[in-house]
């Protein structure tokens, strides 16, 4: 595999989460007051690449499901290796910890991973189909999660970015 | 480190090969093994089964009892004769350190109680002040470095503690392969496991926060910033 060439391929993810209150609600005041400064986190993070923003600066007017409470992140990353790095070993994971204060649990997955190609913007459409397809049929290439990824359709991503199970046996 | 190193020696009593296969072949047996039985059944001498067999023994191994084959009794019935049988010592040593262990009786804990994350948290916080407790010292005197407690329980514990500018990090997950399938749930299990070291030491001007850099594990213990742990 040819390292110098650029990447054909980027990854996209959407997040949906369910507030349990209002954003200008009490409840939500340390969740709104972090917006900022973690959105600000992402866009400096190594391999960040776009999110889905409005002209307040992040995504949490946007309403793409029939539902008032339910929110979205929908962004895109050079490699799940950057996507890991920041959801897991920045300083976001400290406000991981904190979602139970602030959205509910859901039943179903609310995390989905695909590939895009390098230099492409996924839609909320296109978002809302993919969590859809990873809810009916699992993780597959097309819908996955970190726990079950899956390379690039033109196996890019599979050298480079070798799924974690493997390469902790490695 | 002297524990890992423990640990290896533990086990390399079982390297000698005539040893290893003689334990192999009672840990095998579901009946208790004699000598002789052993020393025919890996075909070596009774005199050299006697030595590994008694040297395994004293090394916690095997395990040794006396009885008399044959169910004859009373005197002129002769001698016992002495049985080995696998110890019910568990021996692990995991490279690098893991405690799969105990992240599973924390974990089992919370589904018998039907729990949920926040629940992890209490065990693991419990958990913590449990191993402080039990391993004894408290908290540094004054004048001492207060890390010096800290840093000594969790170098126990597998987690290599090292300085960095006043704070403790540490090199190693001791749930590393669980921590990448479930980081944010193993994380603040682990966080809240510091916490609750801290508390039962007694450390109270320190803090257990969640600071992720490289391969380390995430935990980072410091002064805390405010008066609250």
């Amino acid at each position: 595999m040819d390292l110098d060439r650029p990447a054909r391929h980027h990854l996209a993810q959407l997040n949906v989460a369910r507030l349990r209150e209002p954003l200008d609600s009490a409840l939500l005041v340390g969740f709104v007051a972090l917006l900022g400064p973690v959105n600000a986190l992402a866009d400096r993070s190594p391999g960040f690449v776009w999110r889905l923003q409005t002209d307040d600066g992040d995504a949490t007017s946007i309403r793409p499901f029939d539902d008032e409470h339910m929110i979205v992140n929908l962004s895109v990353w050079s490699s799940r290796e950057s996507l890991w790095d920041f959801v897991y070993r920045s300083g976001h994971l400290e406000v991981m910890q904190r979602r139970r204060e602030w959205f509910h649990r859901l039943a179903e997955p609310w995390t989905v991973l695909w590939w895009v190609a390098a230099g492409g913007v996924p839609s909320l459409d296109e978002a809302r189909q993919r969590l859809a397809l990873l809810r009916r049929l699992g993780p597959t290439p097309a819908a996955f999660t970190f726990r079950q990824p899956f390379p690039a359709p033109d196996g890019e991503g599979a050298l480079r970015d070798r799924p974690l199970r493997a390469r902790a046996r490695s | 480190m002297d524990h890992l190193d423990a640990r290896i020696a533990e086990l390399a009593v079982l390297h000698e090969p005539v040893r290893r296969a003689l334990y192999l072949y009672v840990a095998r047996q579901p009946h208790e093994v004699s000598r002789g039985e052993a020393a025919d059944a890996v075909g070596v001498q009774r005199k050299l089964a006697a030595f590994h067999l008694d040297k395994l023994a004293e090394d916690g191994l095997l395990e040794v009892s006396y009885r008399r084959l044959g169910g004859r009794t009373g005197p002129g019935a002769g001698r016992p004769a002495k049985l080995y049988r696998r110890s019910s010592r568990q021996y692990e040593l995991s490279l690098p350190p893991r405690a799969y262990e105990l992240a599973a009786e924390l974990l089992a804990a919370v589904v018998e109680e039907g729990g949920d994350e926040r629940t992890l948290r209490e065990q693991a916080r419990r958990a913590g002040e449990g191993l402080a407790r039990g391993r004894g010292g408290g908290a540094a005197r004054p004048g001492e470095d207060p890390l010096g407690p800290v840093a000594a329980l969790l170098a126990e514990q597998g987690f290599e503690p090292y300085r960095e500018g006043g704070e403790l990090r540490l090199r190693n997950c001791p749930f590393h392969s669980l921590a990448r399938h479930y980081p944010v749930l193993v994380c603040g299990m682990n966080r809240a496991l510091a916490g609750g070291v801290l508390a039962g030491l007694g450390a109270a001007g320190l803090a257990a926060r969640l600071d992720p850099r490289g391969d380390d594990c995430c935990v980072v213990i410091a002064a805390s910033k405010t008066n609250e742990d």
